[in-house]
């Protein structure tokens, strides 16, 4: 039987390590292009401004980015550590794209990162822009690939159940590349990364404007990022991954979840704006509705069906029945009844074999699962309605506030009248968490969305941890919270005491806290370029 | 392009590359973190130390990355059995393993003796536990861990964390520890000048010297107390991925049985032998080159002899041998084998080129005035 205190312990030590190494990651994938496109103009032009921007943008960069490198080990760790089942049941699958990822990507940014922060004096500027851009590219490819494995474990595709080996196994590395769902998703979160790059450099930019202070370095940032980030925010909307939620069952849970759809209207279907999701009555309380919108967005079409969750819910029940024949069939394989005719009929049933899984949350005796038992189960089998209907509204929520900030920072800039637009520069100072309240609320949706799964439809997340004493997996969490709360404040305290220093940190000579001290000793300071 | 059998074989060889390409990189600026504190005596010359490492401890560090999520696409039950078997263990290395990234990049950007004496702490704890508790987990791995499968294919460990801590065990830990703090030496003497490259040069003497000692006294151990295992059935190394089908014993004295048979073998762990004693005769001459390729070549040498003794195994297990993880049972399959096989075939070549070009291009002696001239560019 399961140990429930373990797995919610596993879940919430997984959940706090990848949120929070998720708050520097999209930041590290954002700025490599802001970088790249400063740097590339001084180049250009060989206006040292530029490369001020640069190194200095970089410094507050490498904060981030080392912060962001330390936790990310914690996730090739954790997989092995706490996740041992999922390990075996699908390494032969996702553990690839996570070695490509290393070989491909993760060598490549993190040599050239190296080279992007002290190869300056070493390298001529045309050798170091490609350093740059190398660094960039590998940041981005990590975040294909990272997102080629997640895709997979919302639509899985391109594998096949070996009962002899007990776990999936590859069968199409073309299907898993080319899996639509990876696809969109790799779309939309690199694009937001772009956003939050592009809102970290225009909303410290705007305190530069506001205090008035290096004004021609700020504003020459704020117009790299604002055009950057109205590119990407637009990216982010128009492409968000709602378009995936078409292809593969868990995906049209989730949507189900999102809108809040206990019961399946004709097409094309409201979308619920606001509302309270009441998953007892299965109703949504106070629903404020878009008539047709959601089945616009949704599938594309004006015909196209939103499934409805209890109609989920009558589909899955097929399914754990199925997922029964089919655990029975297993156990016969590989209890050494190796037939043709067992061969067959588990062949025709395995694609329902993660379902009877299910039920290994109530009873090890899967094929005799009482009814009761199967309900249980099919209740399972939908993630939590309204957290998920919530965080999709804030992520969206957001996303809109923030277009709405790019539009109008565009705009003004365009019209060199940014610097007077107070308001403006005020408001998108506060806005600066907004990226990350987005990025972390989709994490929630994309992940909570994909439950009761680990890998949909194939392994539930109740089976995939490690055999743990719940007591050790306690003290792992805590420690690992006690020393993510240290370095986020060691990290904060960094940027901020950077971030207000300015380009001044560079030690040029040329910006504003030090230009008492330059008129003292000019020659001491003089720039070697 | 290859057979089950070959592809399992070359990925027992791909993952022992993996791990001396860690060993020797990555390693490196451990055996550098390791050393910070007794090579270098003000702040210059710490940061004199660092920088030899500053440019390329992130790409090394790919190395220990990419090794671990290999295990997971080759051998992923070695990887979730190891992980979890090793879980507090393998929890200290990653915490300890936070405090580099962290030390490199924070340590100088903060002028305060406080600030940078407490990070040369942890640059310290994050450089030599790492290696510490690998070898201690080989050491453990040379005698067997507790575990067995279910018939699911879920695994049960059993092993407590204290029983990490065996005489064998911590000596392997001695093992590691002074191969990586010659390695670091070597490298030091190399591309330092002065009172730095003068301790470091005498820091790769000193634990050359070690690792010549405790390796010889490991070998003794593996022929005379560690017991090693044996596959008695027949195995068929074509075979799907099944590590509980098989009979395996505990003989004393086994994990020497490949290099009788093959004894041209032998010239593995007499490598690490002379590659280390070369290290240290050589550690103190000008320019250091020759030291620490021989510092490199004796990791290589170390690393293999063990990868040999216990071949075909990986994991065995203590409590359940029969469910002994090896290379012919544990692995992904023929599929993800050939595809992998692939990645690394083009993108490893590529990798080395590129992080030649960047020490080419980094590649100078580290002195006092070049970091007191630059004391806001450089780590």
């Amino acid at each position: 039987m399961i140990n429930e205190t373990l797995v919610e312990l596993s879940r919430w030590q997984f959940a706090i390590t990848a949120l929070f190494h998720f708050l520097f990651v999209p930041l590290t994938i954002g700025m490599t292009w802001i970088l790249f496109i400063m740097e590339a103009v001084y180049v250009m032009t060989g206006r040292v401004i530029y490369r001020d921007m640069t190194k200095f943008w970089g410094k507050l960069f490498a904060i981030n980015f080392a912060i962001g490198v330390a936790t990310g080990l914690t996730m090739e760790f954790e997989f092995g550590t706490n996740w041992s089942y999922y390990s075996h049941y699908v390494g032969d699958v996702f553990g690839a794209p996570l070695a490509i990822e290393g070989l491909m990507a993760f060598f490549l940014e993190s040599t050239f990162v190296g080279m992007f922060l002290l190869g300056w004096d070493r390298l001529s500027k045309r050798q170091h822009l490609a350093a740059t851009f190398l660094m960039a590219l590998g940041t981005n490819l990590s975040a294909m690939w990272i997102l080629v494995a997640n895709g997979w474990m919302q639509n899985p595709i391109g594998s096949e159940f070996n009962y002899a080996t007990m776990r999936m196994e590859m069968v199409s590395f073309s299907e898993l590349v080319f899996n639509p769902v990876a696809q969109v998703k790799f779309i939309h979160t690199v694009a937001a990364g772009y956003v939050a790059g592009a809102m970290f450099v225009m909303s410290i930019s705007s305190y530069y404007l506001l205090k008035g202070r290096d004004v021609a370095f700020a504003k020459r940032s704020f117009s790299v990022a604002s055009g950057f980030g109205l590119a990407a925010i637009f990216c982010v909307l128009l492409l968000g991954d709602e378009s995936g939620y078409e292809v593969g069952e868990v995906q049209r849970v989730k949507l189900a979840a999102i809108e809040a759809e206990f019961h399946t209207e004709p097409a094309p279907a409201a979308f619920t704006l606001v509302g309270l999701p009441n998953e007892e009555t299965m109703e949504t309380d106070y629903a404020v509705k878009i008539p047709y919108a959601l089945g616009l967005i949704a599938t594309r079409s004006l015909d196209g069906q939103v499934t409805g969750i209890s109609d989920l819910k009558k589909e899955h029940e097929v399914r754990i029945r199925g997922g029964m024949i089919a655990y029975d069939y297993l156990q016969k394989l590989r209890g050494g009844e190796e037939t043709p005719e067992n061969i067959a009929s588990f062949n025709e049933v395995k694609d329902d074999l993660g379902y009877g899984l299910l039920l290994k949350r109530y009873t090890n005796d899967v094929i005799n699962a009482t009814e009761e038992q199967i309900q249980m189960a099919v209740e399972d089998s939908i993630p939590p309605v309204a957290p998920i209907f919530w965080a999709f509204r804030i992520m969206v929520g957001s996303g809109i506030v923030m277009l709405g900030l790019f539009i109008l920072a565009f705009y003004f800039n365009a019209r060199r009248q940014i610097q007077d637009k107070r308001w403006l520069l005020k408001a998108i100072l506060f806005a600066l968490p907004l990226p990350w309240i987005a990025i972390e609320t989709g994490w929630f949706v994309a992940e909570v969305g994909r439950q009761p799964w680990a890998i949909s439809e194939i392994l539930p997340t109740f089976m995939a941890t490690s055999n743990h004493e719940a007591s050790s997996v306690a003290m792992t969490m805590i420690a690992f919270i006690l020393v993510y709360i240290v370095m986020f404040i060691l990290e904060m305290w960094l940027m901020v005491k950077f971030a207000k220093q300015g380009p001044s940190s560079l030690h040029t000579g040329r910006y504003h806290f030090e230009q008492e001290e330059q008129e003292a000793s000019p020659q001491l300071r003089q720039d070697k370029y | 392009m290859f057979d089950y059998e070959s592809l399992k074989l070359i990925w027992w060889l791909i993952i022992g590359i993996l791990l001396i390409g860690f060993a020797v990189t990555d390693g490196m600026d451990m055996g550098v973190g390791s050393l910070l504190p007794f090579v270098a005596k003000d702040d210059t010359e710490r940061r004199v130390v660092i920088n030899t490492i500053a440019a390329h401890w992130d790409g090394n560090q790919v190395w220990l990355i990419t090794a671990g999520a290999s295990l997971f696409a080759a051998w992923p039950m070695v990887y979730g059995t190891a992980f979890s078997g090793f879980y507090f263990a393998m929890m200290l290395t990653l915490f300890c393993l936070f405090l580099r990234p962290l030390g490199f990049d924070y340590r100088s950007k903060i002028d305060s003796p406080k600030w940078r004496y407490n990070w040369d702490k942890a640059l310290f704890v994050g450089s030599i536990v790492p290696p510490l508790v690998f070898g201690i987990a080989f050491g453990n791995l040379l005698q067997g861990i507790p575990f067995n499968f279910d018939e699911l294919m879920r695994v049960y460990t059993t092993g407590s964390f204290f029983a990490l801590f065996n005489p064998f065990a911590l000596l392997s830990g001695v093992v590691s520890v002074s191969m990586i703090l010659m390695h670091g030496g070597t490298w030091l003497s190399m591309r330092t000048d002065e009172h730095v490259a003068a301790r470091s040069a005498k820091a790769a003497q000193v634990f050359a010297a070690v690792l010549v000692v405790s390796f010889a006294l490991a070998g003794v151990m593996i022929a005379t107390t560690i017991d090693g295992y044996v596959i008695q059935s027949a195995i068929d190394t074509q075979a799907y991925a099944q590590p509980t089908n098989k009979v395996v014993t505990i003989v004393s004295g086994a994990w020497l049985n490949n290099f009788n048979s093959m004894p041209i073998l032998w010239l593995l762990p007499i490598t690490g032998f002379v590659m280390a004693i070369v290290a240290g005769l050589l550690a103190r001459f000008k320019p250091g080159g020759l030291a620490f390729t021989a510092s490199a070549l004796s990791i290589a040498g170390v690393i293999l002899t063990m990868g040999v003794s216990m071949f075909p195994f990986i994991m065995p297990s203590s409590s359940t041998p029969n469910h002994s993880l090896t290379i012919w049972d544990a692995v992904s399959s023929e599929g993800t084998l050939n595809l992998m096989l692939i990645v690394v075939a083009i993108f490893l070549p590529l990798i080395l080129c590129y992080t030649i070009w960047c020490y080419s291009k980094m590649w100078r002696t580290v002195t006092r005035s070049e970091i007191e001239e630059n004391t806001h560019s450089s780590y």
